[in-house]
């Protein structure tokens, strides 16, 4: 199977989603289905955290299984600079983004130097001791999680964000992957060996990947802290990373809309299955084994193909 | 002549075995110097060490008067080491055009480019272009790389060393495998390289490397018992006692 480095635009038809999901909250609002808009917004925040896996996983060849950490990180900024009286999101999202690229770039410096299921294993034990720490924390309201006084933003106003910030993310990671940085990532999950003595400090590569990944986990985790009031310590919790992991998968791997797609659907489907049956899970479990097994480019694998 | 590549009391244990034991080698600017050995006696060990992928536990390795022996292997190919692989080692999923671009890519520093496409870089596939032309490889650039028969892939493994513009070429086996047209091509690939650098090569088809090499050194047991020119080699006692039954070409 030949592989590209160059990732095409999309065409037409991801504009006219963009445009459909702006004109989203009038509609709503019309019907009288305010609810729906909370909604949209999840999912938008969760396909901007998938994506950011994605650009580890699907273009770097790093499986990390550590994402929550990242995006949790996020949500506890937000939900503690909150606490102190600082709730303007242009203030906390941005140290959010700040503090998740830092926990990133030293957790990455340990994890990097690992491969493979030792990676696997590296980021989840790196994702588990922040998670226990912040739990430890009192001042981070322990199992109980923060609250947040005050959101800084109106629903509305959130979605919109979200929504720019999700055509920010989907047309970043085209230029990314596009970009000299992009084509050397992707070299290295090809044949990692080679790029080094073909003179690539693959290291480093990697590294700046998997900072940039967290910050926009943090963001993304900042978001979601502002769309629920509050930040858990389940947002930190391997599941979380699972979750995210899972997402990108159903979605598809290395594929640029894979994400959202992912994010999309998995939400979806717990919003229609869940007042149904506890055990919705299952049916998610058996949508992913078909997935895997029949669709290794995922769900926009299979909407590429048309 | 001046020497490019300086190698003194290398050593390399792996568990209570010494692959490179107190190993010293010089290799002068323009040869073609040729390492031989039986099998098991660390020609490979030796590839690794002055490429960077393995850190030798004692000695030195220096490159044009610059001690490299604590560079990694990226920072040695930035300094003009560059390597090809025992076991053919290419991007195989990859166009064959991709997998030299990446190359040229690597020299040009552009891997920290996080907004310009890099597909807008005309001057770096023209200069892969020219280099599959090197290796005859052009008709085949938009194949990938796993695609190609077991002799293009090694022609495609020395574009990859090509690319990286080194002055020191260190060749694992660059001939294993080959039927005898593919390594009669490589032969003469080989011989224009060695106006453009200095090539430092482990072989065992001998033919080859008696045509070839200006020098050869002889390893045994992790250190090099015999340098000199082939017909030295040939003529020396201590080599053909190492090689024992093994035919050195007349």
């Amino acid at each position: 199977m030949k592989v590209s480095l160059h990732t095409p635009a999309a065409g037409w038809w991801w504009a006219a989603v963009a445009a459909m999901l702006a004109a989203f909250p009038t509609i709503a609002a019309n019907f009288g289905q305010e609810y729906y808009i909370g909604l949209a917004t999840r999912m938008l925040v969760f396909g901007i955290a998938a994506t950011s896996l994605n650009l580890l996983v699907g273009y770097g060849g790093m499986v990390s299984f550590g994402h929550a950490a990242f995006f949790g990180t996020g949500a506890y900024a937000v939900a503690a600079l909150a606490d102190r009286g600082v709730s303007a999101p242009w203030i906390t999202w941005p140290l959010a983004m700040a503090l998740a690229a830092m926990l990133a770039l030293a957790i990455g410096a340990a994890a990097l130097r690992t491969r493979g299921l030792y990676f696997i294993m590296i980021t989840l034990a790196f994702a588990q001791m922040v998670f226990y720490l912040v739990v430890s924390v009192k001042t981070l309201g322990g199992d109980d999680g923060l609250s947040l006084a005050a959101r800084g933003i109106g629903e509305s106003a959130l979605f919109y964000t979200a929504l720019a910030l999700a055509v920010l993310a989907a047309c970043g990671l085209r230029r990314l992957a596009n970009a000299g940085f992009g084509r050397a990532l992707q070299g290295v999950r090809e044949n990692e060996a080679r790029m080094e003595a073909v003179g690539f400090p693959v290291l480093r590569i990697k590294l700046a990947a998997f900072t940039i990944a967290g910050a926009v986990a943090g963001l993304s985790g900042a978001l979601l802290a502002t769309l629920n009031g509050r930040a858990g310590p389940g947002l930190l919790d391997w599941p979380q990373s699972g979750q995210l992991l899972v997402m990108v998968i159903l979605g598809g791997v290395g594929q640029r809309f894979g994400g959202f797609i992912g994010a999309a659907v998995l939400l979806a489907m717990e919003e229609v299955l869940s007042p149904y049956w506890v055990h919705w899970q299952l049916v998610l479990g058996i949508v992913l084994l078909a997935v895997v097994l029949r669709a290794p480019r995922g769900l926009a694998g299979m909407l590429a193909r048309g | 002549m001046a020497e490019i590549l300086r190698i003194t009391g290398l050593v390399k244990r792996f568990g209570g075995v010494a692959a490179t034991d107190g190993l010293d080698l010089d290799v002068r600017a323009g040869e073609v110097h040729a390492v031989i050995g039986p099998n098991g006696a660390g020609k490979s060990t030796l590839i690794h060490q002055v490429s960077g992928a393995l850190v030798p536990d004692a000695g030195t390795v220096v490159f044009e008067e610059r001690d490299v022996t604590g560079l990694s292997m990226h920072e040695r190919v930035a300094a003009g080491i560059a390597r090809s692989f025992q076991v053919t080692n290419v991007f195989a999923r990859l166009a064959v055009l991709d997998n030299v671009a990446l190359a040229v890519q690597a020299r040009t520093r552009s891997c920290f480019s996080f907004w310009r496409p890099a597909i807008g870089d005309a001057a770096a596939f023209a200069e892969a272009m020219r280099i599959l032309d090197r290796v005859g490889l052009v008709a085949r650039a938009d194949a990938a790389a796993g695609a190609l028969s077991h002799g293009e892939q090694r022609r495609l493994e020395m574009a990859l060393a090509l690319a990286t513009q080194a002055r020191l070429l260190l060749l694992d086996e660059p001939m294993a495998g080959m039927d005898t047209a593919e390594s009669a091509a490589l032969l003469s690939l080989l011989r224009e390289l060695r106006a453009h650098c200095t090539l430092l090569l482990v072989e065992h088809d001998m033919d080859a490397v008696f045509q070839l090499a200006d020098r050869i050194s002889v390893l045994v047991y992790g250190r090099v018992i015999a340098t000199g020119t082939p017909d030295a080699i040939r003529a020396n006692e201590e080599v053909r006692r190492a090689y024992l039954g093994d035919t050195l070409p007349a």
